[in-house]
């Protein structure tokens, strides 16, 4: 992943908060994650508008941080690895 | 919204929220499969959910947590409201997964399925040819399933195919695989049968040798490095052949609950035929009420309830004593060890059922095809063999 692409959810995936679980999950065919507070916050911006240099800058402006970018494209790499995410629309 | 938990009687664990809830919205199929996991006496339950009921179901379920949802049945399609329950659940939140044999799918279904909201839609094959699978299942419906695998995939569902495993079709993998390929599968579930139901009646003819599954292994692992997780595959080995005992669902009441077509909820669609064990009915119970206070959903919660070699063994946590029907089944005690454990005193069960499935044999019993008559002939078994076993003891008291 190059930090101009455009990460989104794949199709089939949908991101939802759950109350009783105190948690975003992601929820795919037959299959349930239950994310950490930081992998639902970079996911969550994941809508295929983004590049990834724009997700870390809203990441760090929104918790007052800096050096996340490591983390985030960690995340990232590894969320496209497990099929969560593509960096195209619709991608098959 | 407030976490529902509740403490187990004499021990400190939380038990959680049904995150898992399969409806089975009817016993009846069209297919007779020799392998379905439905109860080998299904012809006595009658008296089906309504909407209304179901509807019910799916708003007190998702106040409990649940969140994955499973159509199932039988064949829920030979329903006419699989539409109006799916609307609901999408609506409440419910990430809506369709299983099907295909048979009562039509492109104009699909069309309101889509709109409804549905998720996600398994489809199931017996084989990759036409002779076997319609063997299997006793109906002509290769050609359909064939043209439902077109559909599902032209409304834009991600898809998933699920092929049973099992002694008569396991050769035919890589042909199995190939197809879901062309037809452009996002999964493939190669699940081996597990011995349950109609599969534990037809376990000779079923359980593959050593050799074979081997192969099958070798077969699937060839074409996992050759698609790079294209379409990514999922192969379930039989119980009769790990070294060690799986949990039941993830956990007797942990994570599933399944709701039977006439509203008996239960922790696992084959747990119903544990004698001795009452069972909520959600026509009776709040699902609140059923998860949490049922004697059903207790029974075997957490660990209080094991047995040596369970009580003690340091694997306890790991497998939570493995599988409660097929301890039941071979070793006629619910709360036995699961005799697939090597630590269980019923272990040579399993290790014998496996020696045999060695040797190249017909099996003397016939095959016996999941229809209505064949259940109700098993009915009337049963309790003649229950009535002979009351007068002998009636005799010897």
């Amino acid at each position: 992943m190059t930090p101009a692409d455009r990460p989104s959810i794949r199709a089939g995936f949908r991101l939802q908060w759950e109350g009783v679980q105190n948690a975003y999950v992601l929820l795919y065919p037959e299959g349930m994650v239950k994310l950490n507070s930081s992998a639902a916050e970079i996911l969550r911006r994941c809508d295929g508008a983004r590049t990834v240099e724009e997700i870390v800058a809203d990441l760090e402006a929104a918790f007052e941080r800096s050096g996340l970018r490591d983390d985030v494209v960690h995340f990232l790499a590894l969320a496209s690895q497990q099929g969560w995410i593509g960096t195209n629309v619709g991608e098959p | 919204m407030s976490t529902p938990q509740a403490t187990l009687p004499g021990s400190a664990a939380k038990v959680g929220p049904p995150l898992w809830l399969l409806l089975e919205l009817t016993y009846r199929c069209p297919l007779q499969c020799v392998f379905c996991y439905n109860p080998v006496d299904f012809a006595a339950v009658e008296n089906e959910l309504t909407t209304e009921e179901w509807i019910r179901v799916l708003r007190e379920a998702r106040a409990l947590g649940s969140v994955q949802l499973g159509l199932s049945g039988g064949e829920p399609l030979l329903r006419d409201d699989v539409e109006a329950i799916t609307a609901e659940a999408h609506a409440l939140g419910y990430y809506a997964n369709l299983i099907t044999s295909g048979v009562g799918l039509t492109h104009e279904r699909l069309t309101e399925l889509k709109k409804a909201g549905l998720d996600h839609i398994q489809l199931s094959f017996q084989d990759s040819t036409r002779e076997l699978n319609d063997f299997l299942s006793h109906t002509r419906t290769f050609e359909l399933k064939r043209r439902c695998a077109e559909w599902i995939k032209s409304h834009g569902y991600p898809m998933v195919l699920n092929c049973v495993i099992h002694r008569l079709n396991i050769d035919h993998l890589d042909t199995i695989i190939d197809m879901a390929v062309r037809m452009g599968a996002d999964y493939l579930e190669l699940a081996n049968t597990q011995y349950y139901s109609w599969a534990h009646l037809n376990r000779e003819h079923l359980l593959p040798s050593r050799e074979q599954l081997q192969r099958a292994e070798q077969t699937t692992r060839a074409w996992r490095e050759r698609l790079q997780g294209k379409m990514r595959i999922f192969f379930v080995v039989p119980d009769y052949y790990e070294e060690r005992p799986k949990r039941c669902a993830n956990g007797w009441g942990t994570t599933l609950m399944t709701i039977a077509p006439d509203g008996t909820a239960l922790p696992c669609h084959t747990a119903r035929m544990l004698p001795g064990l009452d069972f909520p009915n959600v026509r009776e119970r709040s699902l609140h009420d059923a998860w949490f206070h049922s004697d059903g959903f207790n029974r075997f919660r957490g660990q209080g309830w094991m047995k040596e070699p369970c009580a003690s063994c340091p694997e306890r946590e790991k497998d939570l004593g493995g599988c409660r029907c097929q301890a039941y089944l071979l070793a006629h005690d619910a709360s036995a060890t699961d005799p697939v454990c090597s630590k269980s005193p019923h272990h040579h069960l399993v290790v014998a059922a496996v020696e045999r499935a060695q040797q190249t044999r017909t099996p003397e019993a016939p095959l016996i095809f999941r229809r209505r008559e064949s259940s109700r002939m098993l009915i009337e078994r049963q309790s003649s063999s229950a009535a002979v076993t009351n007068q002998a003891l009636a005799s010897t008291e």
